[in-house]
């Protein structure tokens, strides 16, 4: 930043001027700074306090050691939310992605129109969990939705009630969300795919390649770092779930759909248990760390080692 | 002969051309009918009458058509008790969307001028930390804010929420507009500096002059994310403070038993709309939002 300091010869006025100039992008980023700051890990800090602390309705601040931790994971309800958290993250990342890459694919095809079954796709996405929790919630209802369907189209006994069913809620919320989701999957796949060298692509379909066998051995190697990318996404995703859960089933039948995050809030603000929320808040925070940190950790190495090469 | 299998082997060809384009654009049609009925059901039902709807369900073909359920649901239905219908709560939600947007994509792009232009001793590391804010669970967030916005006098009001998604905003906003900023030769600034530009005047003669793309993203990527979100404005306010998704929800889960899924769907239609337009009209930045925010 050699600009920063006055050149000899310059008039001591402007040489104040410079000074002062230095200082004005640190100043311009300050408050931006201090915000963040406070933000991520003032609240962090405080959170993490509470939950060491006797708090029920109100923060107070005796410190009580992991309590509420203990209490926390023996609880059976948060057993509930953490193991439907493990079945909706399996099925949600892998199933998004597996469509999401098919319908990239079948887009990367020349197809005509491609602009249009972009936004088909994409537009879920544009639109709240809350929006579109309540309308599946609504198509699941037995009464109204697809089960009414099919019965009015003559098969009576047709029974598809996963809403209401405590087994297989927790599947219609998996189902919603590869629903909004997909498309996002797509569109990044879709970026992914047109970034290859279109050079190696011909280059193997001189080699008499199948379309198939193209995709296999040569674009999707290429594409590697996508893959992990989406899905960390939509891991974050899935650990923050909570929107779609209230609109669709608001938790139920009875506890069944509970997830880590709608447990915290329950906690906090509908049994006054804020130290305890807070603890299961923290271990929101641990989980998301599990998945950023390694990942975080990768990409600084292989940006290092390609640096190394280049 | 030579000739004849050569055309043969021509003909297989163009079938199987033609096999694999149908099969293509059939799986296509399939997922886009999956993708598009839930929209063309709710756009439906705002416009059937209640009778037909509970006589023939939410999937069928409209054979009544009335536009009544939309002013009912825009000024007098019935949320939580007060009958006002969903206009007060959309205007909560423009009341905070707008504010919180311009600030948010401003200070963006001041910081990511700096972080990218000016960077000095410890820039990087500051920038890290700013980053941290993207991936930071609301949960954590909520107990602070409401202890925050109380002492600041701010709690159950729109300006409480502009606040929090703000700063919440921030880490985003910057992150787009510094990695947008990295990519303008650092020569141009230089030059400009050597004629005496200062800091403002740089970024006003030149930073400003090619930012319209990154702040499109920017800003549409906030007006999406403040308007759709739900756990702050459901948690920090309450009652006729709340923003639009805290009322949807309200409303769906008003306890009465019977549905006015006529009404329902004209206010998750009016819910639903802005950042419906917003990605219709604005698509591509849409998607280069997406795809900058993933890669982050």
């Amino acid at each position: 930043m050699a600009s920063f300091t006055a050149s000899p010869g310059q008039v001591p006025r402007e040489a104040l001027r410079d000074r002062l100039a230095k200082w004005v992008p640190i100043l311009v980023l300050a408050p931006s700074l201090v915000a963040s700051f406070v933000y991520v890990f003032v609240f962090s800090f405080w959170t993490l306090y509470i939950s060491l602390s006797n708090s029920t309705l109100l923060p107070t601040y005796k410190f009580i050691g992991f309590e509420n931790y203990a209490s926390l994971w023996g609880n059976r309800r948060w057993g509930v939310a953490y193991t439907n958290l493990f079945v909706f993250s399996a099925f949600y990342v892998v199933l998004a992605m597996i469509i999401g890459l098919m319908l990239a694919i079948l887009i990367d095809q020349k197809v005509r129109g491609e602009s249009v079954w972009r936004t088909i796709f994409l537009y879920p996405l544009a639109v709240s969990f809350i929006v579109t929790g309540t309308v599946w919630g609504w198509l699941y209802n037995p009464g109204s939705g697809f089960q009414f369907l099919i019965n009015s189209m003559g098969w009576t006994s047709f029974k598809f009630a996963l809403t209401t069913d405590r087994n297989y809620a927790i599947y219609a919320i998996v189902a919603t969300g590869i629903w909004q989701s997909s498309g996002f999957a797509m569109a990044l796949f879709l970026a992914g795919l047109r970034s290859v060298d279109g050079d190696i692509v011909k280059a193997a379909q001189i080699d008499g390649a199948s379309v198939f066998r193209t995709y296999r051995r040569v674009i999707l190697p290429v594409i590697g770092p996508i893959f992990l990318a989406v899905a960390v996404v939509l891991l974050q995703f899935a650990i923050k779930t909570f929107d779609l859960a209230v609109a669709l089933t608001n938790s139920g039948p009875g506890i069944s759909t509970t997830f880590p995050a709608t447990y915290v809030y329950d906690l906090m603000f509908q049994r006054g248990q804020i130290g305890e929320g807070a603890a299961a808040a923290m271990m929101i925070l641990a989980a998301l760390a599990v998945v950023l940190v390694p990942y975080a950790l990768y990409l600084s190495w292989s940006r290092g080692k390609e640096a190394g090469h280049g | 002969m030579a000739d004849a299998t050569h055309d043969q082997s021509a003909a297989s060809a163009a079938r199987r051309y033609l096999l694999a384009r149908v099969v293509i654009y059939g799986i296509l049609s399939i997922f886009a009918l999956v993708y598009i009925i839930p929209l063309l059901v709710v756009v439906a039902n705002s416009f059937r009458e209640l009778d037909e709807i509970s006589q023939n369900g939410l999937i069928a073909f409209p054979k009544s058509f009335r536009l009544d359920a939309w002013p009912e649901a825009w000024s007098t239905y019935c949320i939580g008790g007060t009958c006002e219908g969903m206009h007060r709560y959309f205007w909560n939600s423009v009341r905070m969307v707008v504010p919180a947007t311009i600030i948010s994509t401003a200070l963006g792009a001041v910081n990511g001028y700096v972080l990218s232009k000016w960077k000095f001793r410890g820039s990087e590391v500051l920038f890290t930390c700013m980053l941290l804010g993207v991936f930071m669970p609301g949960q954590i967030a909520l107990l602070p804010w409401a202890f925050l916005l109380g002492k600041l006098g701010l709690a159950n009001s729109v300006y409480g929420l502009i606040l929090v998604h703000c700063i919440q905003g921030i880490s985003f906003t910057t992150l787009f507009c510094r990695n947008y900023y990295v990519s303008i030769p650092d020569d141009l600034i230089k030059a400009a500096r050597i004629d005496g530009a200062g800091f403002w005047r740089i970024f006003r003669r030149i930073i400003l002059p090619i930012s319209p793309p990154i702040l499109i993203v920017t800003v549409i990527w906030q007006f999406t994310g403040i308007w759709n979100e739900y756990l702050f404005g459901v948690v920090l306010n309450s009652g006729q403070q709340q923003p639009i998704t805290a009322a949807l929800v309200a409303l769906s889960t008003n306890g009465t038993n019977v549905r006015v899924y006529d009404v329902m769907s004209a206010a998750v239609l009016i819910g639903a709309l802005p950042p419906l337009l917003v990605y219709f009209f604005g698509g591509k930045y849409f998607v280069r939002g997406l795809t900058a925010g993933a890669i982050k």
